[in-house]
Formats: structure tokens, C-alpha cells, sequence
């Protein structure tokens, strides 16, 4: 009965439909300062803990350590800055209700936004390949373990997207998202700090402080750190994206 | 009991031109009309059954029916707060129902959502959209969204800034759009995949005379042989691009008819603005109780 207007709209596959959400949400970084700010600061603070903190020329050894060591902590402070918003933004200007009454399922929101997210975060890991230029200039470096180093560093941080992308949900006040998230991501790598470890190894049997060991970011990411691609390492950082963006997908 | 009455309304506007009153459902007539609107297959584009929202210990919703056919522009009336964008949210998907269903163009959005949202275009309150983005950037993210691409999805971007004239501001951010250019941006984004039904939650808000007359030539346009649904609090707005007037009150529907009759529900002594005498003695006081009493009468004989 109807001519005109029947459903004219192409339909699109799952993937199809993640490509659209995450295009949109990574152009969205870099139309706002969001992106210049992370970048420089990440930049900057990686260099400095490497080269002041980290000691990298007093260690005299041609390895990246110094330098990877620190991004967990950056992290703490960084990846909520980039997480807080993919929900909360959403909610406060209200294009959640845009975008939901698309032709989107909310997987395709969750995982989309995610990964623009991951995606940018790896931009800025990317932008410090200087410091492997450097390292190799200076001496001879194990490649591979800094490639290693460089993929561990990329799983963590999209391990805290995920947590800061699930809490990002709860609320449209970006400044608890934020909160959150660092919190969060805190106590997941506090988790495994040894003085903590320490603390409990007192009283706590030993199974237990194993068990919280291995529940923390730190731990997998220093095994990582130091070169050795552990199944249960990649597998760790796997559930973890898996468990908050499933958790916010229902 | 009333959302009863509502359906019924609907069914009997298809019978032109005397229109059943209470009581008359059983008549031959009557049934001749709705067995042969059963035969011609047409299956509204909105159904709505039984909607109830409830958030926490509000009762948002209260069991709401509509059935909106193609060729329809309804006008969704009530006052702030009486439910009007829950339900339509409701309809799009936005919130999940407490109670009911939901189906555009036959195909039921909690079942296929992806399906269901293909089939309308949504103005949501407020007319959201992302601030940084500009005008064209956002209507090729919905043209993207809505699956077209390349040469494609540019036309229809082309088409939908023609449409609601927002050529001079193509390339300015939303966030420094004036309301009236925002709310037409909302419209084109809606309008873009020219779909079938559309929903649009307070389309004119905000808007100055010209631009509310723009945007009630467009609905009026668009009306044919599309299903719109609209809310607003101008009833002037009703009486001229909608061919029939929804009232809701406290989340159930008080009033289902043609806006000639909603006005002919005036108090007798109204003589000025009847249009707003009969929707106050909708929704205030005892007076609305009556018309709820009315509903429910002619709900006898009821088809539910």
C-alpha cells in the first residue's frame, strides 16, 4: 500500500554496523583537545619516568625496561580520561537516545566504542617509538622482548578501558566515571604490588595470596614485560575486557 | 479499561463516514467495516499494546493502546509529565516496556530490534546530537548508520539539508547551532532513510513562528501515506497538521479521537482557545474523571 516509503534502509552486518559506531567514536577524540592533551601528557610523563625515575641511561643496559615499567601507573591516571567519556558524553548530551534507537544491537555500541577507544590508546603507545629508535641506536636491544613489552602494555590498557567503559555506564557525571575508573584500576594493580603481597603473605595462607596475586593487572603485565608471551598472561587481559564489556552489553 | 476504548477508537475511525459510537460496535455495519479493513492486510505501522513503564514505585504508564495506521498524523497530547515520552520511548526501543509490546510495520522490537529500528525515524526530546560534529558530519554518520554508503549516502545527506533547509549551516558544529537549526537538524536526521513511520517528540519546540509554520508544512507533507506520531503542548499544532488527537494523562489515554471532536469536548461556556478548555477538562481535576468515565462507557462491547 505504501510506495515510497517502505524500509529503504540497507541492512548491515554486525561488523558492518561496529565499523560505523567505532569510525564515529574515534574521529570524536580528535575533534575535541581530548586528543592533543592525552597525547602530549602521555608523551611527556613516559619520557620523563623513563629517563628521570627509570634511570635508563644510568642502568647502562640496552633494554626498554625503565620505560615500560611505569605505564601501568600511567595508565591509573590516563585510561579513565579516555574511558570516562564513551557513556557518560552520551548521556549528558543525550545522543544516547540517538543512537540507540538506531539500527544498532548494543553489542555493536559497546564493542565499537571500545575499541575506538583501545584504538587510540594504542596511537599514543605507538607514537613512542623513539624510544625503541633510541635504545637501538644507543645499543642492542632485544627486539623481541620489546615487542613483547609493547603488546602487554597495549592488553593493559584496554583491560582498564574496559573497566573504565563498564563504569562509564553507570553514570553521566564524567567526573565519577573518572573517579572510578582510577580506582579501580588501582586496586587491580595493587592487587599484585609486592608490598601489598607482603602484607597479606603474614597472615593469609598461601593460596590466597597467589590467588590475589594472579587477579592483578601487575602481575601478568611484569611477566609479559620481561619478554615472555604466557598464554595465561594474554589470556588474563582477554577476560577482563571480556568480563566489563559482556557485563555492560546486558 | 479506557486503553480498551482506545484501540476501539482507532478501529472505528476506519469506517468513514458516520463513526461508531457507544455501543454500535456490534452493529453490521461495523463488523462489515472491520472484517473488510482485516481483508485489505493492512497492518497498522505502530501497534502498541498494553504498554506499562514502571520506574521504581512509579507508575510512569498505565496499560496504553495504539494502533497508528499509515496516511495518520496523530498528535500526542498530555501534560509534562503524564507519560508522553516514556511511551514514545517506549515505541522506539529506547526503554524496555514493564508490560506489553511494541511492533512497527508488523515486526516486534523486542524480538528483532534491529529490524524494528530500521523502520522509523525518531526526534527525541530535546533534539540531541553529538556537539562536535557538524551538521554534514552527523547526517552521514545516521546515513552510515542506516547503511547506506559512498554516492549513496551522500544524496541522502543532500537530500534531508534540502529538506528542512539547513544549507546555510551545513558546515557549523552543532553546539553552535540557534535551538530553531538544532531541532531541524534533529528532523533531517529523522527524515533521512525516509522512513515509514516517524516519531517525533516535541518537533517544533523551541522553534519561532516561521519555523514552526516550516516544520507543520512539513509534517503535513510528509503525512500521506506515512504514520507520524508527534507530541506537543501547542494545540493549535494539532488542529493543523494532525488528523487525529491522542490525550494522556497520569499514563493512561483520556481522550482518542479526531481533533474536530476533542474541541467539541469543551466545557459548554468555553467560547475562546476550546481546543485548551477541553484539554485542561481532560486533565484536571474531576472533570477528567468524567471523560474517563466516557471512555470507559464506550468501551462496552469492546472487541477485547
Amino acid at each position: 500500500m505504501s510506495t515510497t516509503n517502505s524500509t529503504t534502509t540497507g541492512s548491515l552486518t554486525a561488523l558492518q554496523r561496529i565499523a560505523v559506531v567505532f569510525r564515529r567514536e574515534f574521529r570524536s577524540y580528535f575533534q575535541t583537545p581530548l586528543a592533543a592533551v592525552f597525547l602530549v601528557i602521555f608523551l611527556f610523563l613516559a619520557g620523563l619516568f623513563t629517563f628521570n625515575i627509570g634511570g635508563f641511561y644510568e642502568r647502562n643496559q640496552s633494554d626498554l625496561r625503565p620505560f615500560f615499567q611505569f605505564h601501568p601507573w600511567l595508565y591509573v591516571f590516563l585510561v579513565p580520561a579516555v574511558s570516562m567519556r564513551l557513556w557518560a558524553e552520551e548521556r549528558r548530551t543525550g545522543t544516547i537516545e540517538l543512537i540507540m534507537t538506531l539500527p544498532f544491537g548494543v553489542a555493536d555500541l559497546v564493542i565499537g566504542k571500545f575499541l575506538a577507544a583501545w584504538a587510540f590508546t594504542t596511537v599514543a603507545l605507538c607514537l613512542t617509538f623513539p624510544m625503541w629508535i633510541t635504545v637501538s641506536w644507543l645499543g642492542n636491544p632485544d627486539h623481541g622482548t620489546i615487542f613483547v613489552a609493547y603488546l602487554a602494555s597495549a592488553l593493559l590498557a584496554g583491560a582498564f578501558l574496559a573497566v573504565g567503559a563498564f563504569l562509564s555506564a553507570l553514570t553521566k557525571n564524567q567526573v565519577i566515571a573518572f573517579v572510578l575508573c582510577a580506582v579501580a584500576c588501582f586496586v587491580l594493580l595493587l592487587a599484585g604490588f609486592p608490598a601489598v603481597l607482603d602484607f597479606i603473605r603474614g597472615w593469609a595462607p598461601r593460596g590466597v595470596v597467589e590467588g590475589l596475586a594472579s587477579t592483578s593487572a601487575l602481575t601478568h603485565y611484569e611477566s609479559m614485560m620481561r619478554g615472555v608471551i604466557d598464554f595465561r598472561d594474554v589470556l588474563y587481559f582477554a577476560l577482563v575486557m571480556a568480563a566489563f564489556l559482556v557485563k555492560k552489553s546486558d | 479499561m479506557q486503553s480498551c476504548a482506545a484501540t476501539d477508537r482507532v478501529r472505528t475511525r476506519y469506517d468513514p463516514p458516520h463513526s461508531a459510537g457507544p455501543g454500535e460496535t456490534d452493529s453490521p455495519a461495523f463488523l462489515a467495516a472491520r472484517s473488510m479493513e482485516t481483508n485489505m492486510a493492512a497492518v497498522p505501522k505502530i501497534v502498541a499494546e498494553k504498554l506499562e513503564k514502571r520506574f521504581g514505585h512509579i507508575h510512569a504508564v498505565r496499560g496504553i493502546d495504539l494502533e497508528v495506521p499509515a496516511g495518520q498524523v496523530l498528535g500526542f497530547l498530555g501534560p509534562n509529565g503524564a507519560g508522553k515520552s516514556t511511551t514514545m520511548r517506549m515505541i522506539t526501543g529506547f526503554l524496555e516496556p514493564s508490560g506489553g509490546r511494541v511492533k512497527l510495520d508488523g515486526i516486534d522490537i523486542a524480538e528483532d530490534p534491529i529490524a524494528a529500528k530500521r523502520t522509523f525515524g525518531y526526534l527525541p526530546e530535546g533534539a540531541p546530537a553529538y556537539p562536535d560534529m557538524t551538521v554534514e558530519e552527523f547526517l552521514a554518520f545516521i546515513a552510515y548508520a542506516r547503511g547506506f554508503s559512498g554516492k549513496d549516502a551522500k544524496d541522502r545527506v543532500e537530500r534531508a539539508i534540502g529538506r528542512v533547509n539547513l544549507q546555510g549551516v551545513r558546515k557549523q558544529a552543532f553546539e553552535t547551532l540557534s535551538k530553531g537549526y538544532k531541532r531541524r537538524t534533529g528532523l533531517a536526521q529523522a527524515l533521512l532513510h525516509d522512513p515509514g513511520i516517524l516519531i517525533l517528540d516535541e518537533p517544533t519546540d523551541g522553534l519561532d513562528p516561521n519555523q514552526k509554520f516550516e516544520v507543520r508544512e512539513l509534517i503535513k507533507e510528509l503525512g500521506g501515506d506515512r504514520a507520524i506520531v508527534l507530541s506537543t503542548h501547542i494545540l493549535e499544532e494539532v488542529e493543523a497538521v494532525c488528523t487525529r488527537a491522542v490525550v494522556i494523562n497520569k499514563g493512561t489515554i483520556v481522550f482518542d479521537g479526531t481533533p474536530a471532536e476533542m474541541e467539541s469536548r469543551a466545557p459548554r461556556d468555553a467560547t475562546k482557545n476550546r481546543m485548551d478548555a477541553a484539554f485542561r477538562a481532560m486533565t484536571t481535576g474531576d472533570v477528567a474523571a468524567d471523560a474517563e468515565r466516557g471512555a470507559g462507557s464506550r468501551a462496552k462491547g469492546g472487541r477485547r
